[in-house]
C-alpha cells in the first residue's frame, strides 16, 4: 500500500515545471534530482553558492572545492554558475527560486513548517538554511512520511515541534497522499492505496 | 591600504587580540582557511568569538581551535554535523556559548556590516523561537524582524588566487561566505594559493576587490 520513496521522489518530480529554478533540501529530497529528465531543464540551486549543480560525483571527479549542502561532492555542468551566500540567499529571499523540496517533522493544517529542530533537552540546535528557504522560495514542496515510526500523524492542525516558517508549505508529498495547502483548508490531490474516509480516520485535519 | 604580502601564516596573524571577533570563512572544509586557523591557535589569543558557518570538522582547523580552549562563543547555522563532536561536547558541557543565525540572516548581517548598514529587515525566522527578543515590523503586508550587522575584527578566508593588489578569485563552492566575510572586518586575511603579479587576474573576473583584503599569504 501506497508508494515506495523512489515513486514518491518521481511524483514530486513530475510536479516541478521545466524549466524551474529549484532547491533540494538534504536526505530525501536530494532523490529528486534523479528523477528529473534532463530536457526538462530544470536548474538545481544549492544554498552553499551554485546553479546548475549536477549530479553527485564519482571517483576522479571528486573535488573538495565542489559540493552541495549536504557537504556531498557534486559535479559541474555546462552552464553551470558560482556566487557567495549573500547572493545565494539573495536568490531565495528575493522571490527567485521556483521551488524549493524540504522534509519536515511536522507540517500544520495552516501550512506552518516544522523541520529543524526537535527542542529536546540536549539537542543541538542547528538551522543551517532551513528557515531561508521555507520564506524564500516562490512554491515550497514537503516531502515526508505522513506518520511517524509508531503512527502518530505528521500533518497535525498544530505543530509541536519548533516551526521554521510560518505558513509557507503549498503542498506535501506523503506515500498515502498529496496535500494541497489552501487558504481554506486542506485539499487532498489524491491518494495512494487509501481511501479520503480513512485518511480522514487517521488525521486531525479537516480535508476536503 | 592595500594589501601587504606575509611570508607565513603565523606573521599574517599576527596581533589578533584576546576577545576579538573572528569571522572564519568556509562551509564544512570547502573553502575552510585551516593553515591560518592553525597559526591562530598557536598564536595564541583567548576568549574569541568566532563567526562561521559550521563549528568545526574532525579535529582540524576550526575544531582544533575550539579544542585548544580559545573560543568563548561561536555565531554560525549549522554546529551539528557527523563529525562535530569537539564542539558538541564543549556545548554540552557548557563551555561555549552558542548563538545560531540562519544561514542566510548569517551572509546578510556580514554583508550588511561591510556596506555600511545599520540593520535591516528580514523575513526569515517570522512567528519562530528565533524572532523571540527581536523587533517585527509589517511593511507592505509582510512581516520582517530587525536583523543587526556582524562586524569582525578580523576575517580569515581562503581564496584561489591572488594579484599583488590583493584582488580575489575564488574556486567552485570554496567561494561562500569567502566574499561577504571579507568586506565585514577591520582586517581581513587571505590565504591563497597563489599570489600573482597584478594584470594577471582578468579585471572582469575579479570575485573580491583588494580593497576587501589587508593581508595575503601564499599556503
Amino acid at each position: 500500500m501506497g508508494l515506495s520513496k523512489d515513486e514518491l521522489a518521481a511524483a514530486v518530480a513530475r510536479d516541478i515545471p521545466a524549466g524551474a529554478y529549484v532547491n533540494l533540501g538534504i536526505g530525501q529530497p536530494t532523490t529528486v534530482a534523479d528523477n528529473l529528465h534532463p530536457e526538462s531543464g530544470v536548474v538545481l540551486h544549492t544554498e552553499n553558492g551554485m546553479l546548475g549543480m549536477g549530479r553527485a560525483a564519482v571517483g576522479e571527479e571528486i573535488d573538495p572545492d565542489l559540493i552541495n549542502a549536504g557537504k556531498i561532492a557534486v559535479t559541474e555542468p555546462p552552464g553551470a554558475a558560482y556566487f557567495h551566500h549573500a547572493d545565494s540567499f539573495a536568490m531565495m529571499r528575493g522571490g527567485h527560486l521556483d521551488v524549493c523540496v524540504l522534509g519536515a517533522f511536522q507540517v500544520s493544517a495552516r501550512g506552518d513548517l516544522a523541520n529543524w529542530h526537535t527542542g529536546e533537552p540536549g539537542a543541538i540546535p542547528a538551522v543551517g538554511g532551513a528557515m531561508d528557504l521555507a520564506i524564500g522560495a516562490k512554491q515550497v514542496f514537503v516531502m515526508m512520511s505522513l506518520f511517524t515510526r509508531d503512527g502518530r500523524p505528521k500533518l497535525v492542525p498544530e505543530c509541536g515541534y519548533p516551526l521554521t516558517g510560518r505558513r509557507c508549505v503549498n503542498r506535501v508529498y506523503t506515500e498515502c497522499a498529496v496535500f494541497e495547502i489552501e487558504a481554506d483548508g486542506v485539499r487532498v490531490r489524491e491518494t495512494y492505496g487509501i481511501s479520503l474516509t480513512e485518511l480522514r480516520d487517521r488525521l486531525e485535519v479537516d480535508l476536503s | 591600504m592595500t594589501a601587504t604580502e606575509y611570508p607565513d601564516p603565523d606573521q599574517a596573524v599576527a596581533g589578533i587580540a584576546d576577545g576579538a571577533t573572528v569571522a572564519i570563512g568556509g562551509f564544512g572544509s570547502a573553502g575552510q582557511p585551516v593553515e591560518l586557523i592553525d597559526a591562530l591557535r598557536r598564536s595564541g589569543p583567548r576568549e574569541l568569538t568566532v563567526v562561521s558557518n559550521n563549528a568545526g570538522n574532525g579535529d582540524f582547523g576550526l575544531a582544533a581551535l575550539l579544542a585548544a580552549g580559545r573560543v568563548r562563543k561561536v555565531i554560525c547555522s549549522f554546529p551539528r554535523q557527523s563529525d562535530s563532536y569537539v564542539f558538541d561536547e564543549l556545548y554540552r558541557s557548557g563551555r561555549i556559548e552558542l548563538e545560531v543565525v540562519p544561514q542566510g540572516n548569517l551572509a546578510e548581517r556580514l554583508r550588511a556590516a561591510g556596506a555600511g548598514i545599520g540593520a535591516f529587515f528580514c523575513p526569515t525566522g517570522v512567528g519562530t523561537a528565533l524572532a523571540e527578543g527581536k523587533e517585527q515590523r509589517t511593511i507592505d503586508g509582510r512581516d520582517y524582524l530587525l536583523e543587526y550587522p556582524i562586524r569582525a575584527d578580523v576575517a580569515l578566508i581562503k581564496a584561489h588566487r591572488a594579484d599583488r593588489m590583493g584582488n580575489l578569485v575564488y574556486r567552485k563552492t570554496a567561494r561562500n561566505f569567502g566574499p561577504v566575510m571579507a568586506t565585514a572586518a577591520r582586517i581581513t586575511v587571505a590565504q591563497v594559493g597563489q599570489i600573482l603579479e597584478a594584470g594577471a587576474i582578468d579585471p572582469e573576473a575579479v570575485v573580491t576587490p583588494g580593497i576587501f583584503v589587508d593581508r595575503l599569504v601564499t599556503v
